[in-house]
C-alpha cells in the first residue's frame, strides 16, 4: 500500500468538490432538509402526544444518525460514480494503484464528506430544535463508529454492483438505504417488528445504534453486548465488502469489462 | 540487454472467439515497435494485456522482468500509455488531471514535472483549463503528457497523432522520438498511418487474426514481400493474409 496513491483519489474527489456547486450543495442539502422537517414534525408530536413523551431525541437524533450513515455510504458510492461518470477505468486501473489503496482513497473521501454533513446535522438539530447529543455522552463515539462502518461496507458493496452491473445499476444503489431502513428500527423498537423481519434485523448493525438510542433516551440500559455485535458484524462486513469488490474486479479484468466499460457493454 | 518488455505466448479469447493467438514478442530500450494490423486484429486487446486491464488467457507478459500478473502494481510502475479512446477526466482541468496521474505513478519532485511536460507539449494556456473544453488535438496533447509523466521504461501508444493536424503530429513525432533515443524506454506503436510508422519505427510487427503474421523493418519489409510500400502490405494483410502466411 502507498498512501500517496490513495491519497490521489481522494485529492482527485476534492478538486471535483471544490469546484461544482451541484457536487458542493448535496453534502449539506438534503439532510438540512431532512433535519427540519422532522424537527417540525417532532415539535408537533410534542404538542398532541398525551404521554408527554419528548420526541425530539428519539425520532430527530433517529433521522440525524441514520442520515449520517446514508451519507457515509453516498461518500464511498459518489467518489467511484465519479470514475464510472467520466469512463476512467481504464486510465486510473492501468496505472500502478491496487484495489486496496483505490478502496482507501474511497474510504477517506466519504470520512471528509459525510464529517461534513454531520457537522451541518449536528448544528441546525442543536440550533432549531434544541437536539443536543450530551445526552448520549460516550455512547455517541460507538454510535457513531458502527454506522460509519456499515456505511462504508455498503459503499464498497454498491461499488461492486454498479462495476458488475454497469453504470445504468446506480439506480439500485440509490434506494438501498430506503429497503433497508424498516428493518433496522430507525423510528420503532425492533420488538414490534414481525419475527421474520427481526432476523435481518440483528444482522444489520444499524439495529443495535438505533436499539441504544432509545434506550439511553429512555432512562434504560443500553445493551453493550448488542452494540459490540453491531461493531464486530460491521467490520466482518467491511471485509467481506473488500473482498467482494475485488472479486468482481477481477472478473472484470478477465472478462475485458475495465478496459470497455460503459453502459452498453456491460449487460 | 533486459527487454523493456517481453510478451511470451499470449493468448485470449471471449468464449469461441480467439482474439490473440499466442503471440510472442520483445520490445527493446531505444526501440520503437509498430503493432499494425486491420481492425480487429487483436492490437487493442494485446495492449489491453500489456497494462494489466484484461487477464490473458495464457501466456506471460514481464516488464523490464517484472511479472504483469503476479507482480502488478512494480511491473506499471514502468509503464505508461496513451489511446485516443481513454481521454483524462474531463471535468478537471489540465493541471489536476497531471498531478494526480502523477501521485499515481509516484513521480518524484512532481510540481516540476507537471509544470515541465505542460511546457513541453506546449498546453500552458490550458493550464487551469477543464479538459472536457479541450480540442482533440490539445486533449491528444495532454494524454501523451500523462503518458510521458513516470518517464516509462515501456511507452504504449495506440494511435497517439489519431487527431493531430500535419503539423502538430510532425511535432509530436519528433518528441517521441528523441523520447526513445535520450531516455531509457522503449515505446510499442500502433497506428493506420503507414507513412507514419514508416518514418518512426525501428520494427514492425504485422497482427492479423490474433497472429503475428510478418515482422521486420519497416523500410525493407515491403519489399522482401514484393510491395511498393507498407500500405500495400498492409492492405494485403487485412486482405489477403493467407496468401502472406503460405509465403
Amino acid at each position: 500500500m502507498r498512501f500517496h496513491r490513495t491519497y490521489a483519489v481522494v485529492l482527485r474527489h476534492f478538486y471535483l468538490i471544490r469546484g461544482s456547486f451541484s457536487r458542493v450543495s448535496p453534502l449539506f442539502t438534503w439532510i438540512a432538509v431532512d433535519i427540519v422537517l422532522w424537527g417540525l414534525i417532532t415539535k408537533y408530536l410534542n404538542t398532541v402526544a398525551a404521554s408527554g413523551v419528548n420526541f425530539i431525541p428519539r425520532l430527530l437524533g433517529a433521522v440525524l444518525l441514520w442520515d449520517f450513515f446514508i451519507r457515509v455510504m453516498q461518500g464511498v458510492t459518489m467518489t467511484f460514480f465519479e470514475d464510472v461518470w467520466s469512463r476512467n477505468f481504464l486510465n486510473i486501473f492501468s496505472t500502478p494503484l491496487s484495489t486496496g489503496e483505490y478502496i482507501g482513497g474511497l474510504v477517506l473521501s466519504s470520512v471528509a464528506t459525510s464529517a461534513i454533513g454531520l457537522v451541518v446535522m449536528l448544528i441546525l438539530a442543536a440550533a432549531v430544535f434544541g437536539l443536543s447529543f450530551a445526552v448520549l455522552g460516550a455512547l455517541a463515539v460507538p454510535f457513531i463508529l458502527v454506522l460509519f462502518l456499515s456505511g462504508i461496507a455498503l459503499g464498497i458493496v454498491g461499488c461492486a454492483v454498479v462495476l458488475r452491473l454497469g453504470p445504468s445499476a446506480e439506480w439500485f444503489i440509490w434506494p438501498i438505504p430506503a429497503f433497508l431502513s424498516p428493518f433496522a428500527g430507525v423510528f420503532y423498537p425492533l420488538s414490534i417488528l414481525p419475527r421474520w423481519m427481526r432476523v435481518f434485523s440483528y444482522a444489520l448493525p444499524p439495529s443495535y445504534v438505533f436499539e441504544g438510542l432509545r434506550a439511553v433516551v429512555s432512562g434504560g440500559v443500553v445493551s453493550m453486548r448488542g452494540l459490540a455485535a453491531g461493531g464486530c458484524l460491521a467490520v466482518i462486513y467491511i471485509l467481506l465488502a473488500c473482498r467482494i469488490f475485488t472479486w468482481v474486479y477481477r472478473k472484470a479484468v478477465r472478462s475485458g469489462l475495465i478496459a470497455r466499460y460503459s453502459a452498453e457493454s456491460v449487460s | 540487454m533486459v527487454s523493456v518488455l517481453s510478451v511470451n505466448n499470449l493468448r485470449k479469447a471471449y468464449g469461441e472467439t480467439v482474439a490473440v493467438d499466442g503471440i510472442s514478442f520483445e520490445v527493446r530500450p531505444h526501440e520503437i515497435v509498430g503493432l499494425l494490423g486491420p481492425n480487429g486484429a487483436g492490437k487493442t486487446t494485446t495492449i489491453n494485456m500489456v497494462l494489466g486491464v484484461l487477464e490473458p488467457g495464457s501466456g506471460t507478459i514481464h516488464i523490464e522482468g517484472r511479472n504483469v500478473a503476479t507482480d502488478r502494481s512494480r511491473a506499471l510502475e514502468l509503464a505508461n500509455f496513451a489511446a485516443v479512446y481513454a481521454p483524462l477526466p474531463g471535468n478537471l482541468t489540465v493541471f489536476q488531471n497531471l498531478k494526480i496521474f502523477g501521485l499515481l505513478y509516484d513521480v518524484a519532485d512532481l510540481p516540476a514535472r507537471v509544470d515541465e511536460l505542460i511546457r513541453q507539449f506546449d498546453l500552458a494556456a490550458f493550464r487551469d483549463v477543464k479538459c472536457g473544453r479541450l480540442s482533440s488535438g490539445e486533449a491528444t496533447r495532454l494524454c501523451l503528457a500523462k503518458a510521458m509523466l513516470n518517464r516509462p521504461h515501456l511507452l504504449l501508444l495506440d494511435e497517439p497523432t489519431v487527431s493531430l493536424d500535419p503539423s502538430i503530429a510532425r511535432d509530436i513525432r519528433l518528441k517521441i522520438r528523441a523520447f526513445a533515443r535520450d531516455g531509457v524506454g522503449g515505446i510499442l506503436w500502433t497506428s493506420h498511418n503507414m507513412y507514419e510508422v514508416a518514418e518512426v519505427c525501428d520494427r514492425v510487427l504485422f497482427l492479423s487474426h490474433g497472429k503475428i503474421l510478418l515482422e521486420g523493418d519497416p523500410k525493407t519489409l515491403p519489399r522482401e514481400h514484393g510491395k511498393e510500400n507498407l500500405e500495400e502490405l498492409f492492405i494485403t494483410v487485412a486482405r489477403e493474409p493467407l496468401l502472406l502466411e503460405r509465403a
